[in-house]
């Protein structure tokens, strides 16, 4: 299966006619302790376009996690260029790079990440309140979506009194309240059992094919990646596959 | 985020943990109960203060017989009776005072039908109401009229006039001083205590000349006890101060090297000094108040660095989310403001609740003050700005990746 398969969105292809979603280009980053440099990544090279569906694969300590922190502008790359829907990243103040995780990234995490004092309608009105929408409107907006994911009964529970697979829901909503180009998931099933899990992949899987949205998925878990149709995987640093999920031995 | 959902998340943050807050803010409430209280406690005792000085008369001074040391050896007051009807005269001639009266006072024990009451009777002409500024309550002052007939005539002060008639009136009543009777024509308008505490109203006043005839006697002929004298103006106090002393040392023939045998003092300098005392004891309780504020605001900005280290996931989940950095710094910075600022509110009902106590439960008169209340306000938000903003610079500065990972 080719990226062009989701392509019944005319949206689609006119982005992906200004450019690619996502272009890295020798992205390396070391850590350093005193003089002593770590190599994580070492010159990854990867486009994305608008409405792919990928899975980012590795060991731990396979430079996935860091890859994935550059990509959501959580941290930046010792060297490389990374430009993500159009914007070179590294030439970002701490300012832009805030706005763009605010307005182009919707991040789903592992652990859920919902504040747990905020009702759920809250949590997910959050990003839009830093986007600069006012406390009614950022309220109703996502207690939209947290009805079309199907969790309209619980806007005003706190996280602790739902579910896991539910809260994954709603960090899912929060991801999407502020209309992202790109969805980035970091190992969004690791604390779910299997049902819940396969829940949730269907819900990427839905949200890709159905509304064109972008999703990339950071996991070490074959099962879960399976769902993307495109795989990218990493091994100490390098990229050893990328290419159709079909093609790939998982 | 606009300023209202920054102070709704405050809240939220502090209803978390509402024990923490709650012992945080007891912090800034004990600081600004007390900054307050202190205040209001320095602020009246001033007040007290000022009313006693008012009711001394403006630029007054008092001439007084007898040197402060004569030869080594001290002299109380009125030990020599040095000052007489003449120097007094002579003082009225000098341009620097307006007025100036000459006293004579002696305790005695008075009647009214079956009542007695110790009180001080002054023997005074109308000038020394003048200058007290003193009015009658009620009937009227004796003049120059009743000063030259010798007339039995008295004005007498409230607490004469409660002491000894109650509610009745007392106009046109008849009290005895040393068995002699005397027509009572005025009662005086209440003045309060003096800077020494001594009670104003416990006096019974007459003309001077029937005093010196008939009810103090003295050896040396047309002696008086003591002068009251007004400057003509607050500039001129010094002046007078200096020109009464030449006058009376040419009058007394004193040489170069003797001492004056009389004392000149200067009540206004009195006064300066109480109410420098009062100023000194004012900023000596803001200054107690104001260490406790600090200590305050010291807890603040401990518990705010707990809370952010505690809070550093939260953080990373918020810039993840697109919290600007300028966002984090302000919901902390709004956390430690609300704190203060409650803490000062209640602080504040608390100084209010003392103040009404101390007033119903001791002598003194508290009133808190609306720039008081302002100035503790405005102070606590201060504190909040400024040992909050540490902490909030710090919540601002973490690295989005590394406070996402911290557990």
């Amino acid at each position: 299966m080719s990226p062009e398969t989701s392509a019944p969105y005319p949206k689609l292809a006119e982005k992906n006619a200004r450019g690619p979603l996502i272009a890295l280009t020798d992205i390396r980053k070391s850590y350093f302790n005193g003089d002593l440099e770590t190599p994580v990544l070492h010159g990854v090279n990867v486009t994305i376009k608008h409405g792919e569906f990928v899975a980012i694969m590795g060991q731990s300590g396979s430079g996935k996690s860091t890859l994935m922190n550059i990509l959501g502008c959580l941290d930046t790359p010792t060297t490389g260029s990374y430009i993500l829907d159009g914007r070179e990243v590294e030439k970002l103040s701490d300012n832009e790079l805030a706005q763009v995780r605010n307005e182009t990234i919707g991040f789903v995490f592992q652990g859920f990440n919902l504040l747990k004092r905020m009702p759920l309608v809250d949590n997910v009105a959050l990003p839009l309140l830093y986007a600069g929408v006012s406390m009614a409107e950022a309220r109703k907006r996502a207690a939209l979506k947290l009805t079309q994911t199907g969790l309209g009964d619980f806007l005003k529970r706190l996280p602790n009194q739902i579910s896991g697979g539910q809260q994954q829901r709603v960090a899912i909503s929060r991801a999407l309240v502020c209309e992202p180009a790109l969805i980035l998931a970091d190992e969004p099933t690791g604390n779910l059992d299997t049902t819940t899990s396969v829940e949730i992949m269907n819900l990427f899987t839905r949200l890709n094919e159905e509304q064109g949205m972008s999703i990339l998925i950071v996991t070490h878990e074959p099962d879960v990646a399976k769902y993307a149709k495109r795989l990218v995987r990493l091994k100490d640093g390098y990229v050893t596959y990328d290419g159709p999920m079909a093609d790939a031995h998982l | 985020m606009n300023f209202w959902q920054v102070c709704l998340e405050a809240f939220r943050a502090m209803s978390m943990n509402r024990l923490r807050a709650g012992l945080t803010m007891l912090g800034i409430i004990i600081g600004v109960g007390a900054v307050v209280l202190m205040l209001a406690i320095g602020e009246s005792v001033r007040e007290d203060i000022n009313r006693r000085i008012d009711t001394m008369g403006s630029n007054v001074m008092v001439i007084l017989p007898g040197s402060s040391t004569s030869n080594g050896v001290r002299a109380g007051r009125g030990a020599a009776q040095t000052l007489t009807l003449s120097d007094s005269a002579a003082l009225a001639q000098l341009p620097v005072f307006s007025k100036v009266a000459p006293i004579v006072q002696q305790p005695f024990q008075v009647a009214s039908g079956a009542n007695n009451w110790n009180a001080t009777v002054y023997g005074v002409g109308q000038e020394y109401f003048d200058i007290k500024d003193w009015s009658t309550d009620k009937g009227s002052l004796f003049g120059d009229v009743e000063m030259r007939s010798v007339s039995r005539v008295a004005v007498v002060g409230s607490t004469v006039a409660a002491n000894l008639f109650g509610e009745s009136d007392p106009i046109g009543q008849t009290i005895r001083i040393r068995s002699r009777p005397f027509e009572i024509i005025g009662v005086l308008a209440t003045k309060g205590s003096d800077l020494g505490g001594g009670d104003q109203d416990d006096a019974i006043f007459i003309p001077l000349s029937t005093a010196r005839q008939q009810l103090i006697r003295s050896w040396t002929p047309g002696s008086i006890q003591y002068i009251l004298a007004q400057a003509a103006s607050a500039e001129q106090v010094q002046d007078a101060v200096y020109d009464s002393t030449e006058l009376l040392r040419t009058r007394h023939r004193i040489r170069e090297e003797q001492e004056d045998d009389f004392t000149v003092r200067d009540l206004a300098s009195i006064a300066e000094a109480a109410q420098g005392i009062a100023t000194a004891l004012t900023l000596l309780l803001g200054a107690i108040g104001s260490i406790s504020l600090l200590v305050g605001g010291i807890g603040i900005m401990n518990i705010m660095l707990v809370s952010v280290t505690e809070r550093t996931r939260e953080i990373g989940i918020r810039m993840a989310l697109g919290a600007k950095r300028r966002d984090v710094l302000l919901q902390f910075l709004t956390e430690a403001i609300v704190i203060c600022v409650c803490g000062g509110a209640i602080g504040v009902l608390i100084a209010y609740l003392g103040s009404v106590a101390i007033s119903k439960f001791s002598p003194m008169e508290v009133g808190i003050s609306t720039s008081g209340i302002i100035i503790a306000f405005s102070f606590s938000a201060l504190i909040g700005i400024f040992f909050g903003f540490y902490p909030a610079k710090r919540a601002a500065g973490l690295k989005p990746v590394e406070a996402l990972r911290y557990e």
